[in-house]
């Protein structure tokens, strides 16, 4: 019988079918850190237990860790210190492979993960962060655990899952000018609803995703969670297997050529079916901007603050009015010509070396607008350097922008910095949630590109104006 | 882990749809290196006047008299989608709160709930609804009730209480509403059971698999 990718990579990990239904699905790798890694790794020593494979469980240092040039392990959020010592020791402890604060591999975990081949096609890894389902990017079964599942896989290298439904989402067609992955993920989920992909595990498939470089499929499978899938995952080609190659942890020799053979066999089988399937056309995708509280109150950028549909719910009419009024923005003001306060280019969704060089290209030659404080915090430390080598950083601190060492940074607030309060930000984070940058930060999610356009702008422009 | 069967108590509409993570528990909120001390810190950003104080705002549904003791949230669709911290979950269980009754939930938060004892029931928008007109009637005696043995949640009025819970049926029996979960999570919750502990169960069964995976599968091994 024919079958998706998503099953495929299931029946491979399927140790054995539980009595109450669930299925035991045996775990590759296990990616922690700092943040919450720390407590599972601290629980589990609590409670006597073992991590059992070392050697197929990563730590980084991201949530916390300052971005500031000439950081240590003091941090700006509060106590963020004890997390940072806590991860250290327990990862000493359990013997597992730390990218510490000044490694020259540290990053954040999406990031650093795809970039060093540890994530590879039709592997399990799971990871206690929600947008683990970024790496699904390479063809793996990737997804966001908490703190307690991630014990479980630390403890028994399996999950207790219960087997999620599958979606197709086809990107047809071809992104149009100034359009990225960003802005197709942007889309679905403001016409899907930010609970669209609620009991699924999305393939996402169609030209413009066989189009997309690896790092746009991350940005879009990145963004899966907020459409509230299991996760995403795109099936590997030759563009997922060259970019694996030479990769510090992707196989080598003998094993790369076996390695190579199987995964050319992950893809879904023609007919295949799916419990849904999503077909949408690029033509319809514009440079796309978030104007609420949600990742779903997506729009194009030259279109207005949406009014309610005639058939909300009274529900939807509540938070409808709730974002109108947090984001200070009632239904039919125009996007374009608001006026920011910040800009923001970083988060495991926007900060991989393609990001960075687009932005460039917007933001060379040109100057930030008075007023709008603007930042750069690279996806990684090798990011990082890349984009030193080729130059990059001197046009984003010419335009005005600040240059920061690699880390999640200003994605969330978490005691430390922040956009202040109220400040209009448009970043290119995943998540508009209210307060999330700050006290009663006004985030705008958009594609880099868009946010450098705006930096310059000092207000949300369209970025084909900028192109 | 604490059992759960059966549980009846004041409930809380939040019917607000998307109600993240972040919002449950902001990331400020979490300082310690521990699953304790998240209960004051739980929704923190509405419960609260300002910005890391304490003064409680008194619009906020928690903070209301007639809410006193809330250990149900009746809530809006996908509530807990965002951010996996498990501390959302610690934050709601040391509160108090024993069940969470939505038209949806955020998938990992979901599985959250069950690892720590907490029963997310899913109910139908117009039933959640329902349950929330009959609430706000009087909070603390209009009252639900959620049995996990028979999967239904049904309103309950301690005015018209009997000793017998099995009693609720004839006190309100247009606002009984039945639930599905999945059987693996019902039994966790019901049982009290420590996954870590039951999957070591089928170590043996994990340790021939691994040999066979890695004879396959040896670049991952």
């Amino acid at each position: 019988m024919d079958k998706t990718l998503f099953e495929k990579i299931w029946q491979h990990h399927l140790v054995q079918e539980l009595d109450d239904g669930a299925a035991l699905i045996y775990i590759d790798r296990v990616f922690l850190h700092e943040r919450t890694g720390s407590i599972a790794l601290k629980s589990l020593e609590a409670d006597k237990r073992k991590v059992v494979s070392p050697e197929h469980v990563f730590c980084t240092m991201d949530h916390i860790v300052d971005t500031v040039i000439g950081r240590g392990d003091n941090t700006k959020v509060p106590s963020g210190k004890n997390f940072i010592l806590a991860t250290r020791d327990a990862c000493i402890d359990a013997r597992i492979k730390l990218f510490d604060v000044n490694d020259p591999q540290q990053g954040i975990v999406h990031v650093v993960s795809p970039e060093l081949g540890i994530v590879q096609p039709g592997a399990t890894l799971v990871c206690p962060d929600s947008h683990t389902c970024s790496q699904g990017a390479l063809g793996a079964l990737a997804w966001g655990i908490g703190s307690s599942e991630a014990e479980h896989a630390l403890a028994t290298k399996t999950l207790r899952v219960s087997k999620p439904k599958t979606m197709k989402v086809n990107f047809n067609g071809q992104l149009g000018f100034g359009v990225t992955a960003k802005d197709m993920i942007l889309h679905l989920i403001g016409k899907y609803s930010a609970a669209g992909g609620a009991g699924y595990v999305i393939e996402f498939g169609g030209t413009a995703v066989d189009a997309l470089d690896i790092e746009g499929r991350l940005t879009l499978c990145n963004m899966a969670v907020e459409f509230s899938a299991f996760t995403g995952l795109v099936a590997p080609d030759d563009k997922a297997i060259a970019y694996l190659k030479g990769r510090e942890y992707t196989p080598k020799g003998a094993l790369w050529q076996q390695a190579v053979a199987f995964w050319q066999s992950l893809y879904s089988d023609e007919h295949a079916q799916f419990d849904k399937t999503i077909e949408i056309d690029c033509a319809d995708i514009s440079p796309t901007i978030t104007w609420g509280n949600s990742p779903q109150h997506a729009c194009a950028v030259d279109s207005v603050v949406p009014f309610a549909p005639a058939d909300a719910t009274q529900n939807q009419l509540q938070a409808l009015n709730r974002a109108y009024e947090y984001m200070d923005l009632p239904a039919g003001s125009a996007l374009k010509g608001l006026p920011i306060g910040a800009a923001f280019i970083g988060s495991c969704t926007n900060s991989r070396i393609s990001d960075l060089r687009l932005a460039a290209k917007v933001l060379k030659g040109r100057k930030v607008a008075e007023n709008v404080n603007a930042i750069c915090v690279p996806g990684s430390t090798t990011v990082k350097r890349q984009a030193e080598a080729e130059g990059l950083d001197k046009i984003f601190i010419a335009a005005g922008f600040e240059w920061r060492e690699a880390g999640c940074s200003m994605c969330f607030f978490a005691g430390g910095e922040s956009f202040g309060y109220r400040q209009r930000v448009v970043t290119s984070t995943n998540r508009n949630f209210e307060s999330r940058q700050g006290p009663e930060t006004r985030s705008h999610l958009a594609s880099p590109a868009t946010v450098a356009a705006c930096a310059i702008a000092g207000c949300i422009a369209d970025v084909r104006e900028y192109l | 882990m604490e059992k759960f069967t059966v549980h009846q108590g004041v409930a809380a509409p939040m019917l607000q749809i998307n109600i993240d993570t972040d919002a449950i528990i902001p990331s400020r909120e979490m300082k310690l290196v521990s699953k304790q001390g998240l209960g004051e810190g739980l929704f923190a950003g509405w419960r609260y006047t300002l910005p890391n104080g304490r003064e409680p705002n008194e619009d906020f549904v928690l903070n209301q008299a007639q809410y006193k003791n809330s250990s149900i949230l009746l809530a809006g669709d996908n509530f807990g989608c965002g951010s996996s911290r498990e501390h959302a979950v610690w934050a709601l269980k040391e509160y108090g709160i024993k069940a969470i009754i939505a038209p949806g939930f955020g998938s990992i938060f979901y599985h959250n709930c069950i690892r720590n004892g907490i029963l997310p029931v899913v109910l139908g928008n117009d039933e959640v609804l329902a349950l929330a007109n009959h609430v706000e009637k009087d909070p603390q005696t209009c009252q639900v009730n959620i049995n996990l043995l028979e999967c239904y949640v049904c309103a309950y009025n301690t005015d018209h209480q009997s000793t017998e819970l099995e009693a609720t049926d004839s006190v309100n029996e247009t606002l009984r509403f039945s639930f599905s979960i999945l059987p693996a999570q019902q039994e966790m919750l019901l049982e009290g059971l420590d996954g870590i502990a039951l999957t070591l169960k089928s170590k043996s069964n994990i340790a021939s698999f691994k040999q066979a995976y890695q004879r396959q599968y040896p670049w991952l091994a």
